[in-house]
């Protein structure tokens, strides 16, 4: 089964990427970007039917690993 | 007096804290990050690099090496741990240092020397230190020490601030923050001190003609506080 991760930086958590971004994006003439925020995506394909059990290992996954709580959240989709 | 060296794949100053640490005195033994136990140390070094590629978040997967779990005994049952630079980042995401080194503020990478200050000197590695501000380098992409409010306010409070960046006069202001670091933080120590992680490299300062002394003074420092 195929579960999907998306890791943000917590709101507050500076984002130099995703300032960059929102500054070249702005002098391309999207002059009506305000902000972009940067992240990660995961697909992880667990081997398991239950799509409970696989989310809850997912989520397991995500605290002890893929995202550092300190600055980001994550979310399951 | 003993001292250990863990490599990842992918540190490269390792050799750098080997010629060091023996310098002043230390029979420093490499061990690697798939070994099971780390030969009995006074102190271990976990050095700078770029551990597996930087890849997730730099420090996060060498921070769950084979070799890991017995660094982390050591720093709970009391030894000196010691993380330089992509160590310090390896601490962090260990729990065993609060907060996490992120991309440094205006993108760049930084490559140079910067004074730091001496802020704390009741623990091992700063005590009876004789300057006040040392002249170290600095290599990083990803030095930008964040933390929650409640956390420095915890590091404040017991003085786990280790050392800032600052001028050469000692002041610690915005143009000498090289990262965009909180409180211009280069490097702080676990609740009772025997962790120390900080991006700047003292084995990189340990040759009057090549750099600097000031590493030197680091390392016959803590030396001298061990013996």
């Amino acid at each position: 089964m195929k579960i999907k991760v998306i890791v943000t930086l917590k709101n507050g958590v500076l984002d130099p990427q995703g300032k960059a971004i929102q500054q070249t994006l702005n002098s391309m003439n999207f002059s009506n970007v305000n902000e972009v925020r940067q992240g990660k995506f995961f697909e992880i394909n667990v081997n398991e039917i239950n799509e409970e059990k696989a989310k809850s290992q997912v989520e397991e996954m995500c605290k002890k690993l893929l995202a550092n709580l300190v600055i980001e959240d994550y979310k399951i989709i | 007096m003993k001292s250990s060296v863990i490599i990842f794949p992918g540190s490269n100053c390792d050799r750098d804290m080997d010629v060091a640490l023996t310098k002043f005195g230390f029979k420093n033994t490499m061990v690697w990050h798939n070994d099971q136990s780390i030969p009995k140390s006074d102190l271990i070094v976990l050095p700078g690099g770029f551990s597996y590629g930087d890849y997730l978040r730099c420090g996060s997967i060498a921070s769950k090496s084979n070799i890991i779990k017995s660094v982390i005994d050591f720093a709970n049952s009391g030894g000196l741990v010691l993380g330089i630079c992509n160590g310090f980042q390896i601490l962090t995401e260990t729990g065993l240092l609060t907060g996490i080194l992120q991309q440094n503020k205006y993108l760049n990478f930084i490559c140079k020397n910067v004074f730091i200050k001496v802020k704390d000197k009741k623990n091992k590695y700063f005590k009876n230190i004789k300057k006040e501000i040392l002249e170290l380098h600095i290599a990083h992409n990803e030095g930008n020490f964040f933390c929650t409010d409640q956390e420095l306010k915890l590091l404040e409070d017991n003085n786990q601030i280790a050392v800032t960046y600052c001028n050469s006069n000692g002041l610690e202001n915005e143009e000498d923050n090289p990262n965009g670091a909180i409180k211009n933080i280069a490097g702080i120590f676990n609740k009772n001190k025997n962790v120390l992680g900080m991006m700047p490299h003292p084995e990189r300062m340990i040759d009057k003609y090549l750099s600097g002394e000031d590493g030197s003074l680091f390392f016959e420092n803590l030396l001298g506080n061990l013996g």
